[in-house]
């Protein structure tokens, strides 16, 4: 089995999903799978891509799905990759090392060369944020796109990863999550940024922002919901010379 | 500890190269990495001004569009019957010899046997010319099934319209309402001024049938039932009204609210503007208590009140007929709200925010500016309520004036081109005066001469149409005629179903460019296949003759045509994003484009526009050939993006013209401007300076500036028509008046659909008689993912929408004991469909729905005939007649009376449950062959793997 970082550094790289604008468009997912195919853990390989029931190596999904009926409900765009966990279940049962978690920033990695492909450490994440490449017979996953953040090769604007560079709402936010000064930390906290089933107890570094709260008849824009007439003064239209009454002045 | 190596700075690509996407219709500016002479990644280049770094994910799927194995690689010549997909391979020089040989028997004997019609294409300032240079009349592009009451309608209004031509004030308004967006147009500028919208706390309603993509992240979603969201606007402006809620000087100054119209019943001169001087407008002045003209400085024309000209004629302000109309009770909430399915007091909040913002909310930018008339402001006022409205809206056959009473709502406001406002876009506004007339009267049309004026137009009265002496419609889709007079974009739905009739007359050629006419472009798809390979028994040809088809994919059209021109992908292809088009101008600059060849083509393809400037120059026609008859652009595309000018000093492009490229707008040809272009990361961008950027309708100096650019043709103010005296003509022609009327059977509905102001009526659909047996509301959407059948092909998307099944609401479920995955009849009056449901809460309760252009033939796009687009995809089309139940003894077709907009949303159904049986979608199509020697499609795609070092 396969240890966590015994002295991980404060740095926690990770992102930042904001829920209340992500509009599902498959940008990210998209994006990320036309970088990566090409990346570290290239290819992200798709079998039948032509033909019945294609299907592929994704390190970002975006599932839509209704939650509640009525007023009440409401339809969600989730986009769901690896959550870099801080006790990451996928690093620990991993039985060759191939799995695990880097001491400096604590992405969750695969190094392919060790990887065995025994699935254990997909049945372990209760995220379902593993993709396996039958073709090649490994285990691959979001790189958080270490090939991207640190590259020397880019300009330092681009060193995000392309999810959240290619994102059109800006739902998608990358930094550190260990720094509670980052833009990110203070998003977590200002927008109540929450984990992903808490109740796992395997501390997720990724956060999604919960909606804002609706501007509807409940937080509406003004008190009052109806507007009083105003013909009755001056006949028909009087208001309107009333309203002009000022005209000539330019302002 | 194990020592993992990550290589943490891999080299990119061997070369970035910026072009334009074309993944969709909204021209974003990309870089392209290519690494081995492959794309390796696509991303947005962060200095457009349209995406500005982003892309969406039909963008980022560009690699799998450039090497799509549904490519086609050669021309193509029919071998086999049409529809079977059996083709022989033939070289360009056969294949451009058959295409001229055909094209110039028709030019010489009645050009009006070509039918050219361009699809979803960008070059249509290219295709039009080449149109109008051949001589045909029967030119136009997507438009008519696709927005053109967006366009219209706004135009006629405001010299502008929603999406190309203008945007709401993202970084400032303060309360956004959008209406009927179908997911994409536009893609990223949307996501983004959504995105920056509800982060600064403004409030978002979408108004839509179905709470998906856009709609699902607003603050309030109103489930409206489909067409009836005229109503809904109408019943704000109702309460706007009621309350005194509108503002009022900037109606008076920069709306023809105070223009005087005659009331003169029975008259031929009644609801026209009275005119004075030089056919000036006149209002009363409220100070002299005489007659003045609007438009002048000092004029303080009334906006309500009865007056009397000098000749004793009676004139009211135009504002106190509109007022009249919508104070009527029958728009009142509590009157409209059954009908739109929208609870009365939620109109009557909505109004009330409305009105809170945009007059307790103001916000004021401290720019001096001057007006037309000379007039100096201090400052610049904004009403922060802003609108965008789409595809819901547009594809109704009320569209036209639904979408005019949006706009009527946002100048009742004040919001137009104001600080937080709704925006226009450069090179827009265009008063009516910059916009041409139709073209392809009896008169216009000679053999072997080209046409005289462009073909599409903006109608003014009945004098503009396109009809000869007996009334009869001159154009094959019947486009300006008494069927659809302000028909802007043409009516490409029809061209099939008119041809294959011979109505208004037979044609010999179809000449057809992307788009995807013989599947889901098409109405009554069924009947359409049935109708291109139908035999005429006195020849025993085809009824259309002979169909010449480009397209880069082997889409279910290219199974019709006889004659194939493969075209290149977007990557591979000069292109230009053009002033004379749509380009990528924004409200706060003026902007153009082009793509560039990125990679080269591998096979035996040539870009369209290429091939059709050889096409002009093999026949002769006049601006493709030097006088020695030698091709005029013999570098194609690229030397006319160049070396074209459509007036003196206006070409293709805006940037880096005359001789030394230090011009922009207008100036001469400059013969190193592409390189400038691809120097500049394939745009040019000219930003507004500020005293400029708002009010530009009315704003002197940009009217000054825009003028001297060549955008428009005078620097007269653009002033909004809240009332339309264009469509007060046709109706008064309905009446009985003028010269030109229409014919008997069509009185009643020009006199209904030429209403001067936006009115309200309930679509052809829901009037005909026995619709109560089809009580639901049949419509698509645009999954965000996709653009069309080339999106729904891709290797990537399909994995993300593989099939589309029918929505349907929770309590029809109940109703008619419907399950998720349960099979069900879905049937109208023309058509049936044998589909898959889903449930769902998020949709108006009446109203069915499924995803767009999912659904494919079998045999088409080199995708497994077996595959789920197939067996569990299906279209909408079947059940859409193309024409509606004839009353009149002639036929008419299911568009809007006005633009001739595709009606697609009209459609009206009714569900059965499916018993048990065959678990397929019905209608299923023979499967196409394909054509020779395309290349297997791979069992397993390992793009990427070769780009990786060490890999395992």
């Amino acid at each position: 089995m396969t240890s966590l970082p015994a002295n991980p550094s404060p740095t926690k790289l990770g992102l930042v999903v904001d829920l209340d604008i992500c509009v599902g468009c498959h940008a990210c997912a998209v994006n990320c799978k036309e970088w990566n195919t090409g990346g570290y853990h290239a290819p992200l390989t798709d079998t039948n891509p032509d033909g019945t029931d294609p299907s592929g190596v994704w390190f970002n999904r975006v599932h839509a799905f209704e939650a509640g009926e009525g007023k009440a409900g409401r339809t969600v765009h989730f986009p769901r990759s690896c959550l870099h966990c801080e006790d990451a279940p996928c690093v620990t049962v991993c039985p060759t090392g191939a799995s695990y978690k880097r001491d400096e920033d604590g992405i969750v990695l695969i190094d392919e060369s060790m990887c065995i492909g025994c699935k254990l450490c997909s049945w372990s994440c209760p995220y379902g944020a593993r993709e396996y490449d039958a073709d090649v017979g490994v285990m691959k996953k979001c790189t958080l796109c270490i090939d991207r953040i640190y590259n020397e090769n880019m300009e330092i604007v681009d060193r995000v990863p392309a999810c959240v560079a290619t994102c059109p709402a800006g739902a998608r936010h990358f930094g550190d999550l260990g720094d509670p000064a980052s833009d990110v930390s203070r998003l977590v906290v200002d927008r109540d940024g929450y984990d992903l089933m808490p109740e796992m107890e395997i501390r997720p570094t990724n956060k999604y922002l919960p909606p804002r709260p609706r501007r509807d008849e409940d937080g509406a824009i003004t008190a009052a919901t109806s507007m009083e007439d105003a013909s009755p003064e001056g006949g028909f239209l009087g208001w309107v010379d009333k309203l002009l009454s000022g005209a000539g002045d330019v302002k | 500890m194990q020592d993992h190596k990550v290589e943490l700075s891999p080299e990119g690509a061997d070369e970035v190269k910026y072009t334009t996407c074309y993944m969709c219709a909204c021209r974003c500016g990309i870089k392209v990495h290519i690494k081995d002479n492959q794309v390796k990644y696509i991303e947005g280049n962060r200095n457009h001004p349209v995406n500005q770094g982003v892309l969406c994910g039909k963008g980022s799927a560009g690699i799998m569009q450039h090497n799509s194995p549904a490519r086609l690689k050669k021309p193509l010549k029919r071998v086999g019957p049409r529809g079977s997909g059996e083709f022989k391979e033939i070289d360009w020089e056969e294949a451009l010899d058959i295409a001229t040989a055909w094209l110039a028997r028709a030019r010489a004997t009645n050009p009006r046997k070509l039918a050219f019609f361009t699809g979803r294409d960008q070059s249509q300032s290219l295709t039009s010319w080449w149109a109008q240079q051949f001589g045909t009349p029967n030119y136009a592009a997507h438009g008519g099934f696709c927005s053109v009451n967006m366009a219209a309608a706004g135009l006629y209004t405001m010299g502008s319209a929603f999406w190309e031509f203008g945007e709401p004030d993202w970084d400032r308004t303060k309360y956004f309402m959008m209406f009927g967006v179908a997911e994409d147009h536009d893609s990223n500028p949307i996501k983004r001024g959504l995105g920056k919208l509800k982060t600064r706390g403004a409030k978002y309603i979408s108004i839509n049938p179905v709470k998906t993509g856009y709609s699902a992240i607003a603050d309030e979603w109103i489930g409206i039932r489909p067409g009836t969201d005229g109503l809904f606007i109408l019943s704000l402006i109702h309460e706007l009204l009621r309350a005194g809620k509108v503002d009022a000087e900037y109606l008076q100054r920069y709306t023809n609210a105070s223009w005087l119209v005659f009331d003169a019943p029975g008259t031929a001169d009644d609801g026209l503007f009275a005119r004075g001087e030089n056919d000036e407008p006149q209002c009363w002045d409220r100070q002299s208590g005489e007659l003045a003209n609007p438009k002048t400085a000092g004029a303080n024309g009334a906006l309500n009140g009865q007056y009397q000209l000098p000749d004793g004629r009676k004139v009211r302000p135009s504002f106190e007929i509109l007022a009249e109309r919508y104070l009527d009770d029958k728009y009142a909430p509590d009157t409209v709200a059954d009908q739109c399915g929208v609870p009365a007091a939620t109109i009557k909040r909505i109004a009330t925010e409305l009105a809170h913002v945009a007059f307790e909310e103001e916000i004021v930018i401290e720019q001096p500016w001057t007006d037309w008339t000379g007039r100096k402001h201090d400052k610049m006022i904004g009403r922060p309520v802003s609108m965008h409205a789409m595809r819901g809206i547009s594809a109704h056959s009320n569209g036209f004036h639904t979408c005019r009473s949006i706009h009527i709502l946002q100048l009742l406001l004040g919001s137009v081109d104001c600080p937080g406002g709704w925006r226009f876009k450069a090179p827009y506004p265009k008063g009516l005066d910059s916009l041409p007339r139709p073209s392809g009267r009896p008169d216009q049309v000679t053999p072997n001469t080209p046409l005289r004026g462009p073909h599409l137009g903006f109608t003014r009265g009945p004098e503009d149409l396109l009809i000869d002496d007996d009334g009869k419609p001159q154009r094959i889709d019947k486009a300006f005629s008494w069927d659809a007079p302000m028909a802007a974009h043409g009516m490409m739905h029809m061209v099939i179903s008119n041809a294959w009739k011979g109505d208004p007359y037979k044609i010999d050629t179809l000449f057809m460019y992307m788009a995807n006419m013989a599947w889901n472009s098409s109405m009554n798809t069924d009947e359409t296949i049935k109708m291109l390979t139908d035999v005429d028994p006195d020849t025993g040809d085809y009824k259309i003759p002979r169909i010449i088809y480009s397209d880069a994919y082997y889409s279910e059209t290219v199974a019709y045509a006889d004659l194939i021109l493969p075209d290149t992908t977007y990557l591979e292809r000069w292109d230009c994003i053009s002033m004379l088009d749509r380009p990528i101008g924004h409200a706060d600059g003026a902007g153009d484009a082009i793509r560039q060849p990125v990679m080269e083509p591998d096979r035996d393809v040539r870009p369209f526009q290429s091939v059709l400037l050889d096409l002009g120059a093999r026949l002769g026609l006049s601006g493709m050939v030097n006088e020695d008859g030698t091709p005029k652009y013999p570098d194609g595309y690229r030397d006319y993006i160049t070396y074209h000018e459509r007036r003196p000093g206006i070409g293709l492009l805006s940037g880096w013209r005359g001789r030394d490229g230090k011009d922009t707008g207008t100036g001469e040809a400059n013969a190193h401007q592409i390189e400038e272009y691809i120097k500049h990361q394939c745009f040019w961008h000219e930003e507004f300076p500020d005293q400029i950027k708002f009010y530009k309708h009315v704003n002197k100096e940009y009217l000054e500036y825009a003028h001297k650019k060549g955008f428009i043709v005078n620097e007269e103010p653009i002033i909004a028509q809240l009332y339309s005296e264009e469509m007060q003509k046709f109706r008064l022609s309905a009446d009985g008046h003028g010269e030109i009327q229409p014919p008997d059977n069509r009185r009643d509905r020009i006199r209904e659909a030429f209403d001067p102001l936006p009115t309200w009526y309930p679509t052809y659909e829901a009037r005909i008689d026995g619709v109560e047996e089809y009580p639901l509301y049949a419509i698509t959407q645009r999954p965000m993912v996709m653009y069309h059948s080339w999106g729904t092909q891709n290797a990537w998307l399909r994995q993300i929408h593989g099939q589309n099944a029918l929505y349907i609401s929770n309590e029809l479920g109940r109703k008619h004991d419907l399950a998720n995955d349960d099979w069900a009849w879905l049937t109208s009056r023309s058509g049936r469909i044998k589909v898959q449901v889903k449930l769902m809460d998020g949709v108006e309760p009446n109203t069915v729905w499924t995803w767009n252009a999912i659904g494919k033939r079998g045999g088409a796009w080199r995708i497994d005939p077996k595959s789920s687009e197939v067996k569990d995809g299906f279209l909408m089309n079947h059940l859409i007649d193309e024409l509606l139940p004839t009353k009149t003894g002639t036929q008419l077709s299911n568009s809007d009376p006005v633009t001739g907009q595709a009606a697609w949303y009209d459609a009206r159904v009714k569900i059965e449950k499916a018993s048990p049986g065959t678990e397929e979608t019905l209608p299923q199509f023979p499967i196409l062959s394909e054509p020779p020697d395309l290349p297997q499609t791979p069992k397993v795609s390992r793009f990427g793997a070769t780009f990786r070092k060490g890999g395992k």
